[in-house]
This record gives C-alpha cells, sequence and structure tokens, in this order.
C-alpha cells in the first residue's frame, strides 16, 4: 500500500552492550508487531465499512534514498460521514504508515496549518468533506512552495512577506487616561471584519499566479493584512502613510491582475481580491494632486 | 519559489482543466490582447498602401476582401475585439470595485454575448466573398 523503504537491520554497536541491545531489539519488534496489528485492524475496519475512499498522496522525502524521486501512494480509508480530507490522512498516517508526514493543529479551521493542493485547489484539508470530492482524492503540498517532506512545504517566505506589511498594530495616538480603553467604532469594525479573519495558511499565496512568478510581490495574504490595519482609524493618519509607502511600491498592491483565485480559494471566504482594489484605489488617491 | 525538482504538471498551464472564471477571463483578456496588437500592425500596412495612390488602397483591399480566409479572419478579429471590450468593461468594474460577487458571472456573461455578436455577424463578412 504505501512505498515504505524496508529497514534493515543493522548491528553496529559493540556486544559488550548486550543487555541494551537486546531490550532495543525487544522493542523494535513489539513496535513491528504493533504497526502490523494496526494494518489489520485497518484491513478488518475497511472490509466492515459501507463505504471506502481512495487517497492518492504525494510522497517526497529528500533525506531517505529511496524516497527521493517524488511519487503517488494510495490509501483506502474506511469512510464515515462527516469525514475531511484531514482525518482520512491522520487515518492513513496512524494506520498504513508512519511516516506519512503533513502539518495538522486544531482540526477546525483556525491553526491555519493545514492548507493542501486536494483535487487541484488550494484547500484546508480539515474543513474539506471527503464527501464532496472526487474519488480518488489527490492531496499534493501547495504548489509553488519549496517542499520538505511528503504534504509539508516550506512556509518561510510566506512569513517574510506577511512580516514585510508590519501585521501588527501601531499607533503613536494612545489614550490619555491609565485605564482608557482605545475603541473602534463599530462600522469601522465592520469594514475591516473579513480581513481579521485570515488564519495564515497561505493557501491565497500558493493559488496566485503572480506570486508565483514574482518572489517580490507581497501576496494576497500579506496585502489583506495591510488592509486590516490601513483601514483600522484607530491607527492614524501618519501610521496609514507609513503603510501606504509599502503597499504603492511596484511589488505591493500593484502586481495583482486580479485573476480572483486568492478569493476562490481562501477558506475564510475573505474578499481578497476586493481588499486589495480597495487599497489600489487608496494607492491612487494619495498620489493624485490635481494642481 | 523555485521548486528543487521537477514537480511536473504542478505548476503550470497543464492544470487548465482546473482554472475558475477569474484565470480564464485573464488569460482570454492577455491573448486578445496581443492579437489586437499583432492586428494593428497589419492594419497600418494595409492602410499605408494608400501611399502610393489610391488604385493601389483599392486593389490592395480587394485582393484581401476576395480571399476567403481573410473573411474567416475578419470573424475571429471581431471575436477577438468584442471580448476584449466587455471583458474591459468588466476589469473596470473590477477596479472600481463593483459586482465583485459577480465577476465569475459577467465573465460567463461577456462570453455568451461575444458569441452572439459574432454568430450574428456571420452573414455580413461572408456575403459576396470573391466579388
Amino acid at each position: 500500500m504505501s512505498t515504505q523503504v524496508p529497514e534493515t537491520e543493522t548491528e553496529t554497536e559493540a556486544e559488550t552492550k548486550s543487555k541494551p541491545n537486546q531490550e532495543r531489539r525487544m522493542a523494535e519488534k513489539a513496535e513491528r508487531r504493533e504497526a502490523a496489528d494496526r494494518e489489520r485492524l485497518a484491513r478488518e475496519e475497511l472490509e466492515a465499512a459501507d463505504e471506502t475512499v481512495h487517497l492518492k498522496v504525494f510522497r517526497y522525502d529528500p533525506e531517505v534514498e529511496g524516497k527521493q524521486e517524488p511519487r503517488f501512494d494510495d490509501f483506502h480509508v474506511p469512510f464515515e460521514k462527516g469525514m475531511t480530507v484531514l482525518d482520512a490522512l491522520i487515518y492513513a498516517r496512524d494506520h498504513y504508515d508512519s511516516s506519512l508526514t503533513f502539518r495538522h493543529s486544531c482540526r477546525q479551521a483556525i491553526c491555519g496549518s493545514d492548507a493542501m493542493f486536494v483535487n487541484g485547489s488550494q484547500r484546508l484539508c480539515c474543513k474539506t468533506q471527503l464527501g464532496e470530492l472526487e474519488t480518488p482524492v489527490r492531496v499534493e503540498p501547495l504548489p509553488h512552495q519549496e517542499v520538505v517532506k511528503d504534504l509539508v512545504v516550506d512556509m518561510q517566505h510566506f512569513y517574510d512577506q506577511m512580516e514585510a506589511v508590519e501585521p501588527y498594530f501601531q499607533t503613536d495616538g494612545t489614550p490619555n487616561g491609565e485605564l482608557e480603553e482605545q475603541r473602534q467604532d463599530r462600522k469601522n469594525r465592520e469594514k475591516i471584519k473579513m480581513s481579521t479573519r485570515c488564519i495564515w495558511c497561505g493557501a491565497c499565496m500558493s493559488s496566485c499566479n503572480i506570486a508565483a512568478g514574482d518572489n517580490e510581490y507581497l501576496g494576497p495574504a500579506a496585502i489583506n493584512k495591510a488592509y486590516r490595519f490601513y483601514m483600522d482609524e484607530r491607527e492614524g493618519k501618519d501610521m496609514q502613510e507609513h503603510r501606504m509607502r509599502v503597499l504603492e511600491q511596484e511589488h505591493g498592491v500593484w502586481r495583482c491582475q486580479t485573476q480572483f483565485s486568492c478569493t476562490e480559494v481562501c477558506p475564510k471566504d475573505i474578499p481578497l481580491t476586493e481588499h486589495i482594489q480597495e487599497l489600489k484605489r487608496e494607492a491612487v488617491k494619495s498620489n493624485l494632486k490635481f494642481w | 519559489m523555485s521548486q528543487s525538482y521537477n514537480r511536473g504538471r504542478v505548476e503550470d498551464f497543464g492544470r487548465w482543466r482546473e482554472f475558475s472564471a477569474g484565470m480564464w477571463a485573464w488569460i482570454f483578456h492577455k491573448f486578445t490582447g496581443w492579437v489586437l496588437i499583432g492586428y494593428l500592425f497589419t492594419h497600418i500596412a494595409v492602410l499605408s498602401s494608400s501611399i502610393q495612390g489610391p488604385e493601389a488602397y483599392n486593389t490592395t483591399l480587394q485582393g484581401l476582401e476576395s480571399l476567403f480566409v481573410v473573411r474567416i479572419l475578419e470573424i475571429g478579429l471581431l471575436a477577438v475585439a468584442v471580448f476584449h471590450i466587455l471583458n474591459g468593461i468588466r476589469l473596470l468594474m473590477v477596479d472600481l470595485g463593483v459586482g465583485l460577487e459577480a465577476q465569475d458571472k459577467s465573465f460567463y456573461a461577456s462570453m455568451v454575448l461575444t458569441g452572439i455578436i459574432v454568430v450574428a455577424s456571420v452573414p455580413t463578412f461572408l456575403s459576396e466573398v470573391g466579388v
């Protein structure tokens, strides 16, 4: 089922340490037995299940010789109503191949760590229902990012772009009283509401054709983050100008070509293109002088 | 974000079946834009035959219009121009922030409208071929 390289036993340790060696071997044996048990259990569950789902999962591991060639592994998983792609991946890892690597944490679309390329589109696995997908379900790591192992990609570039727009609240005008709150009026809050939903999953950046070809482009997520603070009235005029200086650069908002790919894939339904377009208009307004 | 090895069709246009409306609109807009720029040069070339006098211009145009291929190309040119105009209006709306939720529908609408206009133009373009 999986293309895991069979482990070869090597006995290089000195004979003098025979006792711990033996213990280690025993432990390994027990582990193997457990793995076999799990797989047998999975096979039984698979037979008992009314419905099974066929997953094709991208595999690649640069550190193991037999796995350096990218390939697809097939996993058959018993289907349960309400099962997500992440559930299926967890099942495959726990029952068939413990070396299957992917990021996940909260399983409820908040942590943003399990964005993957499922059936040709960037999706959050914990939010994607298996029942709604065509089989076999093809699971790949996010495109346009370096694959570290299996479904794990290097997110560093994405985080760098996010940091570039200073994604935190900053202002000169703090309130006078010691216990006074920095209130935002309802209307302004409503304006930035959607943009605050971003969970940094990187799906939009991966779907963006422009970001793929231009490494300096901020990308939809970073621009949306900038929008969230640019539109926040509490930051004040000076801060707004400072933020606009970042956004109006060549590789800022102007790279967007309104392909709507990001808006299409965003698991939190943020109207990314709309926000980028609004910032473009702000950029024009701040530069246009009629005298 | 280059890849240390070839991931095959993951990152190229081989995935065109999975493109959404906005992506298609972008591709078609680029394509029609380049076609129109290309046409601009032929257009100038044909028009500049009038430098040699009205007869030269007339014979050039009549010669071209008598060719069936040219008539077909003219229909193609109309299709390209109409789509570029309609999608340009759509992009203008997108830039103004009007109706971004309906951007896919407006793309389909511009496709359908282009089709209708092109089909309606066929009798005009194909009449009197070779006269």
